[in-house]
């Protein structure tokens, strides 16, 4: 790998990322040197004082509540048929959304497809954290060949178009939630494992973890003691763009029919809706609102923690 | 332009070198991919026709090679794979190659013009954006960026459908022209034109939102540099700092972006393709899953990869020449 020392100048804001570190989100996290970590206070003010952001909380907020609570507001399967179908929203008091083709009520449907939106949404993203993370870590801290495996493997998978690569996971899977989690975590690891490598690079070279080895030490207790907590900020940037960019994965893949056939999900309730888009519209539109709305949410979310962790943006880097 | 050109080489070397060991990786990855899945296209052929003979299935899987050890599977896929040879489709009765390229250009089209119109969309928004920083039309456009990136294209493109072809009845809802329609010439180029509308506009949206945010931030940071403040001094004008300083630094993440967001499009199009039925790799790749015909996939899954690479290479040869600093250091 040739060294590119001219792109990792620091204060040097007007390159552009180097060919070899390209996060998907890079629009956001383009400044991936590291700073002190920011402390959780300086997290939250952040967010106060940023009113998007505030918005996004309540939003997700609602939608967690909504998810959490689905199983007492719409007990019994959301799958059964529970009026007559072709219902248009706010038409009867018992299905304030409406019913679709087959008599289902649309608002237990959504409520419940948040459940299976946020499980999945959160799961694979956890996955693709410790996949990411334990893969960039490996690879900026020792160096050498390790690094040139993984990088070689990271840069595999982000070639391979990623939703390719996806429908053919889930192809050869039974779908369920949990594969997936697996599928969407394989196909988002790379972009946490770019970014883990960058900052472990970076950090290992400074005086503190000079200090943590010459007191003895071991590698592991290095990397997850000292290393990690400083690498987190711009990770934790990614997890929020990552849990959004896998709900509308998931939604895609139910959208058509590869998802899991046994649960009703946004995406699914999209699909079932597409064959009567002439006379019931709705039945399609507002399962695509409520993913609008909940991965809305989680960008607002963070555009601000990017903000607050930038330490660009908040000029106090040294 | 005669101290460009061993550069650009260097450059272009580079990534051909670098290309190489990736793409053979990517082809060993996706055979052994596809090895895990269960069933096979004969299985579903079977099935489909209400059940096969035992000699004729294993007369079908023979012919597609699909009884051999799965090294040896591999080696032939490898040495067909030298030949420009992807194997048989046992699902289409069809060798993979053609049918693979036979969808090539539809898909081509559809993610190239998309691009286009994303990074010129984006890049004029942004300069909008940028230009009036704090305004009212750059607060709205943020919003509406925010928006359209947080959407599913396959909503966008049932919903663009409900308005514009339902409603208004302006456009086509699906297919790629009409039949029987004006076949050459400018009114058969017009048709297609109409078709690709709503496919392309789709899969665009997100993207103009993503090159929107990024040239905004991006000129608001270069204009903020001392080399404007310099400019400014030497007393260009305005519109001159403005193209050669500030826009064409500006432009630099976007090349970067846009180059490794053509394997993000080409996996769009699985989506987009299966709602418009627009005859490109993406529609294929559905219509292989759903028929468990995982050469096809399989084919499909290592051109949009080669695509992808072809795209990355030309992105470092660009920022070659948008950049003169790139690849300065490599001979070190």
């Amino acid at each position: 790998m040739p060294p590119k020392a001219i792109f990792a100048a620091p204060g040097d804001h007007h390159t552009p990322p180097p060919p070899e570190t390209r996060p998907l989100a890079a629009f956001r996290i383009e400044d991936t040197v590291s700073a002190p970590t920011a402390s959780r206070n300086g997290v939250v003010s952040a967010l106060r004082r940023h009113p998007p952001a505030l918005i996004g909380v309540a939003i997700l907020a609602g939608v967690t509540l909504l998810a959490l609570l689905s199983p007492l507001l719409f007990p019994g399967d959301p799958l059964a048929i529970t009026g007559e179908p072709f219902l248009w929203p706010f038409a009867s008091l018992a299905h304030p959304l409406g019913t679709d083709s087959l008599g289902r009520d649309i608002l237990a449907g959504v409520a419940h497809g948040a459940r299976v939106s946020l499980r999945i949404g959160l799961s694979a993203t956890a996955l693709g954290l410790v996949l990411g993370v334990a893969a960039g870590a490996l690879a900026g801290y020792k160096g050498g060949w390790t690094d040139a495996a993984i990088s070689r493997l990271i840069e595999i998978f982000q070639t391979v178009p990623s939703f390719v690569l996806l429908v053919v996971l889930v192809a050869i899977t039974q779908p369920s939630a949990g594969t997936l989690s697996a599928a969407i975590a394989i196909v988002t690891w790379p972009t946490v494992a770019r970014l883990a490598r960058a900052e472990f690079r970076s950090l290992r070279e400074k005086d503190f973890v000079l200090a943590a080895r010459s007191l003895g030490y071991s590698h592991t207790r290095i990397i997850i003691h000292e290393i990690l907590p400083n690498a987190l900020p711009p990770i934790v940037v990614t997890a929020s763009v990552m849990v959004a960019s896998a709900i509308l994965m998931e939604s895609a893949l139910s959208f058509m029919g590869l998802g899991d056939p046994n649960v009703v999900s946004w995406g699914s309730m999209i699909g079932q809706g597409r064959e009567y888009l002439r006379s019931a519209w709705y039945i399609s539109a507002l399962p695509g609102l409520a993913i609008m709305l909940t991965v809305l949410a989680l960008n607002l979310i963070g555009d601000a923690l990017n903000e607050a962790l930038n330490p660009r943006k908040r000029g106090g880097r040294a | 332009m005669k101290r460009h050109l061993p550069r650009l080489a260097r450059i272009a070397g580079h990534a051909g070198l670098r290309a190489l060991p990736t793409a053979i990786g990517i082809v060993i990855l996706g055979f052994f991919l596809l090895q895990q899945a269960p069933g096979d296209a004969v299985d579903v052929l079977s099935g489909e026709s209400g059940g096969l003979s035992t000699e004729a299935a294993a007369a079908l899987r023979h012919h597609a090679g699909l009884d051999q050890p799965v090294l040896s599977q591999l080696a032939a896929y490898l040495t067909g794979l030298a030949h420009g040879d992807l194997g048989w489709s046992a699902r289409f009765n069809v060798p993979v190659t053609s049918l693979i390229l036979q969808r090539l250009p539809g898909s081509l089209l559809l993610s190239g013009t998309a691009l286009v119109v994303s990074v010129l969309a984006g890049a004029a928004l942004g300069a909008l954006m940028a230009a009036r920083e704090g305004s009212w039309a750059d607060r709205g456009l943020s919003v509406a960026a925010l928006l359209f990136y947080s959407l599913p294209s396959f909503w966008i493109s049932l919903m663009l459908i409900v308005v514009f072809s339902i409603h208004l009845g302006w456009l086509p809802s699906g297919g790629s022209q009409t039949i029987g329609g004006p076949e050459g010439g400018l009114a058969g180029l017009l048709d297609h034109a109409r078709y690709m509308v709503l496919p392309v506009t789709s899969l665009s949206l997100f993207y103009i939102a993503i090159y929107a945010r990024l040239v905004r931030v991006a000129m608001i940071e270069a204009r903020a540099q001392d080399y404007v403040r310099t400019a400014r001094a030497k007393g260009l004008s305005e519109s001159r700092i403005l193209i050669r300083h500030i826009l064409r630094n500006a432009l630099l993440p976007l090349t970067t972006v846009a180059g490794m967001h053509l394997g993000g499009m080409l996996g769009g199009g699985v989506v987009v393709e299966t709602v418009y039925g627009w005859p490109g790799l993406g529609r294929l790749a559905y219509e292989s899953v759903i028929g468990r015909d995982f050469r096809v996939l399989l084919g499909i899954l290592l051109l949009s990869s080669l695509l992808v690479i072809v795209a990355n290479a030309l992105v470092d040869i660009l920022q070659g020449l948008l950049d003169p600093r790139v690849g300065v250091s490599h001979a070190a």
